[in-house]
Order: structure tokens, then C-alpha cells, then sequence
């Protein structure tokens, strides 16, 4: 049975987290020490480093704030920062969830502001205790996908179990995301061919041409050294695991951080910024994706591993796919599930998919994944510029609500 | 558990399933493969001969092109086969010599 938290916009959370969200990195340490002592009680901390201003970074903080998974926020300022920190304070307090904002440098400096802080998270955290429930169905939930420590086997067995998963709660009514495009090099033609409309191949096909042109003048495609040691050679190679993950049943829509879809069906996260390259690579490494991910209102991500990641998020649970039976072996702890059997033993790909909803129903209903109890809580985000996405994105004006229309 | 898996019946390479030693013969099918050099868990055997320029295929997908002959029970890698699209490895990465 799955259970959940209604929010106001009629979204319903999977978990009920008091998230302590600094806005500069001069107020990073104030806000680690205020959450700190409550780390093991759904008290989750995420920030944004930069002093300087960005629209990117300001939306995801807003639509990370208003997560369905988050009941209550404590946003720590230092107080000079260019962080337009109003424009997450209305979105929040519009939410109606309870709000703080902590401005260190009018709290008197770092001992006063850690006091008064780790008060109303206290406060929060027992309030949030007794918070209502209300029950959840698959049409509820928003699921991200995605795959990091890649290797041979994340092709053969986690990424094609995970798609075919994709398929099965997409007609189940979930909105089902994938990424990244810059992974996805190779695969244009079949993915543009699974296009729901005329208008989604458009922008599958701008998508794609975008993030080839950016890893173009970076020189350098979305491929690690530890890829090429686990076997593989090309960026096509590559993505056609990665690509795997993703399903075959029609794509949706196409989306950039923080558009919030509102249909269920399987949807493209189109992660690499708009116009020139400006703030580097488009995303660092895996947990900016998943914060990405998040941002579009995934309550929880399934992350396929090959070379054994061990990461987890803040905000929403992790489920990790083990690809390689090898590296399950060594690190089944931080494994919620060995899609490796599909070699090793006689187990199916569907038998690994029908695992993955199964725990996703468990996970939705309040059972810890690995990352979770483990106490993962992995989060970065940095300078990134997108355009507002265009209306030919999705397949109607309900279908998602982009960052632009607030 | 397999030692090679072929993922599709037109595919090119194959791929070690476990650790494979240069002199083994696999049977793949109604192939005979013997594997002229050591293959690590996760690699490329060609399972055909591929002539330079040949699109090397995985899955019925398209990874690249052959950047020089390769025999059958050759280990495919980067070595031997380019990516179409970008580059797969900068001179970074070269300099730390990635093992083939």
C-alpha cells in the first residue's frame, strides 16, 4: 500500500522532509550544523554555492523547495549574497508549506543563527510527525532514470530491465523520465521515430543536435575513463545502453530542468543549456542530474550502475540497479536490486522489471532503499542558462507546467 | 554463466561475459572463435572479419567504424574502432594510457 502527503498543488509526496536549503556558500556551514543533529530525521540539506545571480539556479531552488516530497523549508542566507532568494520565499509560502528564512548576518552571526535554526527544524521535524497520510497510486508518482559508473553489463541488463519498467508504469500513468541527451548521441532516428507528435521528434531532433554541438566544443563526449576500462569503446556504444532505459513506448514530451509534467508517459529531460557554452560541462557529474531530475518533480530515481556507484540524493530516494554481477558481489550493500542475474542465473529481463516496480511500490510506501538507510544525501548544483521550453514540448498546455509560465 | 553473449544474430562483436585467455576457443553458435589476445569481463571480440572503414555493429546498432582490419577473435577496443560522432577519448585521457 502506498501511502503519502497531499500538498496544494495537488501533488502527493512519497516522503515528508524538513529540507535546510542555503542560498551562498558563506552560508553553507551555518546551514550543515542546523541540520546536522537532525540528519537522521528526514532533515535533508541541499544549497546553491554561487554569490553571483542565475535564473537557473533561483527555478531549481524554487521547484526543489515546493518538491511534493518536502513539507517544511529553512532557507539560510548570509545576507549579501546576489541569490533572488524572494522568488523562493513566495513560491514556498504560496505552497503553503511552513517557512523560515535565516539571515545570519541580522541573526547575529554563526552561533545565534545555528541556535535559533536547529530550533525550528526541531519544531518542524515533530510537527511533520503527525502529518496526515493519504494513499498514492502509480498515476501519482514521477519517476527519473538514469545511469552512472556505466559498463558493458549496464547495457545487457539494468538499462534494458529499467526500460522495460519505464514502459509498464508509463501505461500505469506515471510520468517517466529519462535523460541525458549528451548520452544519448547515436540514438537520434529511433528516438525521434517514437515521437508522440510532429512537434516532440521537432524537439527531440533540436535536443539532440544541441547536446552534439556542446560536447563538440568541449572536445570531449560524456565519457569516462572507468567506461572504457569496463569495455567500452564509442559514445554510441555508450548510448545505446544508456538509451536502453528508456523504454519503447511513445515519448511524450521533451523537457528541461524544473518543467514539471503533469501526464503520465515517458518524457525526455533535455539537460544541456541553451546558447553558447558559458559555465562548462553541462552537468559535473551524476547528482546534478538527479537534482535536475528532481527538480521536474521525480519523487524517486532509478539509478543503474555498473561500475558501482554508491551515491544517493536529498529530496527523493535512490533505488540502485546493480548491472554486474561481479560488482554486486562486492557491493551489494549499496544494492537495491542485481539486474545481473540476467547473466549469471537464469532470471529474465521481465523478472527484473517486475523487482523494480515492486520496489518502487515498496519505496513509495515508505520502505528505505539502500542510499536511504546508508544516510546518502548527495546534492550540487551549479551555473547553467536554459531558454524557456517551447510550447511544441508537449503534447498540451496541462501537460506540464514550465518553469517560464511562474 | 555464457563466457561471450552475441546481443543480436548481425552483430560484429561479441562480449566476454567473464575473463577470457588469448588461445581459447569459443563456440558462438555454429562459430568457432579462437581469441588472439586476453579479453577482460565487459570487452569486444570481433566475431567476424571486418575490413577498415566497416561500421562495427552491437545490438543491431551502430558503434563506430573499424579504424584498421580486424580478424575474427580480435579484441575490438579503442584501438580499432572509432566513434562516428565525437571522439571518445581526448589526449588527457590517452596520456593515462587506458587499458585496451
Amino acid at each position: 500500500m502506498m501511502r503519502g502527503y497531499l500538498r496544494s498543488d495537488g501533488r502527493k509526496g512519497i516522503r515528508n522532509i524538513v529540507l535546510v536549503a542555503y542560498l551562498v556558500e558563506c552560508a553553507h556551514h551555518v546551514a550543515h550544523e542546523i541540520y546536522l543533529p537532525s540528519r537522521h530525521n528526514n532533515v535533508h540539506l541541499i544549497g546553491f554555492p554561487g554569490c553571483y545571480p542565475s535564473d537557473y539556479a533561483t527555478q531549481m531552488m524554487q521547484r526543489l523547495c515546493t518538491h511534493p516530497n518536502v513539507g517544511a523549508v529553512l532557507l539560510v542566507s548570509l545576507g549579501c549574497e546576489s541569490f533572488d532568494r524572494r522568488r523562493v520565499e513566495n513560491a514556498v509560502a504560496a505552497s503553503g508549506r511552513p517557512l523560515k528564512t535565516l539571515v545570519i548576518q541580522e541573526a547575529g552571526g554563526t552561533a545565534p543563527s545555528l541556535k535559533e535554526g536547529q530550533a525550528w527544524v526541531q519544531q518542524q521535524v515533530e510537527a511533520m510527525s503527525h502529518a496526515p497520510t493519504c494513499s498514492i497510486e502509480f498515476a501519482d508518482i514521477t519517476i527519473g532514470a538514469i545511469c552512472g559508473g556505466s559498463d558493458t553489463f549496464s547495457g545487457i541488463t539494468g538499462n534494458p530491465a529499467v526500460g522495460r519498467a519505464f514502459d509498464q508504469l508509463a501505461n500505469l500513468g506515471t510520468k517517466a523520465i529519462f535523460e541525458e541527451t549528451g548520452e544519448l548521441i547515436g540514438c537520434e532516428q529511433h528516438m525521434i521515430g517514437r515521437a508522440e507528435t510532429p512537434a516532440v521528434a521537432q524537439a527531440i531532433d533540436h535536443a539532440m543536435r544541441k547536446a552534439a554541438e556542446y560536447y563538440e566544443v568541449m572536445g570531449h563526449s560524456s565519457f569516462a575513463l572507468g567506461n572504457a576500462d569496463g569495455g567500452l569503446t564509442t559514445i554510441e556504444e555508450k548510448s545505446l545502453g544508456a538509451y536502453a532505459k528508456s523504454g519503447s513506448g511513445p515519448i511524450r514530451g521533451v523537457i528541461k530542468p524544473g518543467d514539471v509534467p503533469t501526464q503520465g508517459g515517458i518524457y525526455l529531460l533535455d539537460v544541456i543549456p541553451d546558447g553558447p557554452v558559458r559555465f562548462g560541462f553541462p552537468n559535473i557529474n551524476d547528482n546534478a542530474e538527479i537534482a535536475e531530475l528532481i527538480a521536474c518533480g521525480a519523487h524517486l530515481i532509478l539509478f543503474i550502475t555498473g561500475r558501482g556507484s554508491v551515491v544517493g540524493s536529498a529530496i527523493s530516494p535512490v533505488i540502485k540497479i546493480c548491472a554486474n554481477p561481479m560488482t554486486y558481489e562486492r557491493m551489494s550493500g549499496d544494492m537495491d536490486i542485481n539486474a545481473g542475474r540476467v547473466v549469471t542465473e537464469d532470471t529474465t529481463l521481465d523478472e527484473v522489471s517486475q523487482e523494480v516496480i515492486d520496489l518502487v511500490r515498496a519505496v513509495a510506501g515508505g520502505e528505505r532503499t539502500c542510499s536511504e538507510a546508508l544516510g546518502h544525501q548527495e546534492f550540487i548544483l551549479t551555473y547553467k542558462q536554459f531558454e524557456p521550453t517551447g510550447p511544441g514540448c508537449f503534447p498540451g498546455v496541462t501537460a506540464a507546467i514550465p518553469m517560464s509560465q511562474e | 554463466m555464457k563466457t561471450l553473449i552475441r546481443l543480436a544474430k548481425d552483430d560484429s562483436v561479441a562480449i566476454a561475459l567473464q575473463p577470457l585467455s588469448a588461445g581459447t576457443h569459443v563456440t558462438l553458435g555454429d562459430l568457432q572463435i579462437q581469441l588472439s589476445s586476453d579479453i577482460k569481463v565487459g570487452h569486444k571480440v570481433a566475431v567476424c572479419d571486418i575490413a577498415a572503414g566497416d561500421k562495427i555493429r552491437r545490438n543491431s546498432v551502430e558503434i563506430g567504424s573499424a579504424t584498421k582490419p580486424i580478424a575474427i577473435g580480435e579484441h575490438v577496443h579503442l584501438h580499432n574502432l572509432k566513434s562516428d560522432y565525437i571522439p571518445t577519448l581526448n589526449k588527457h585521457y590517452l596520456d593515462r594510457e587506458v587499458s585496451s
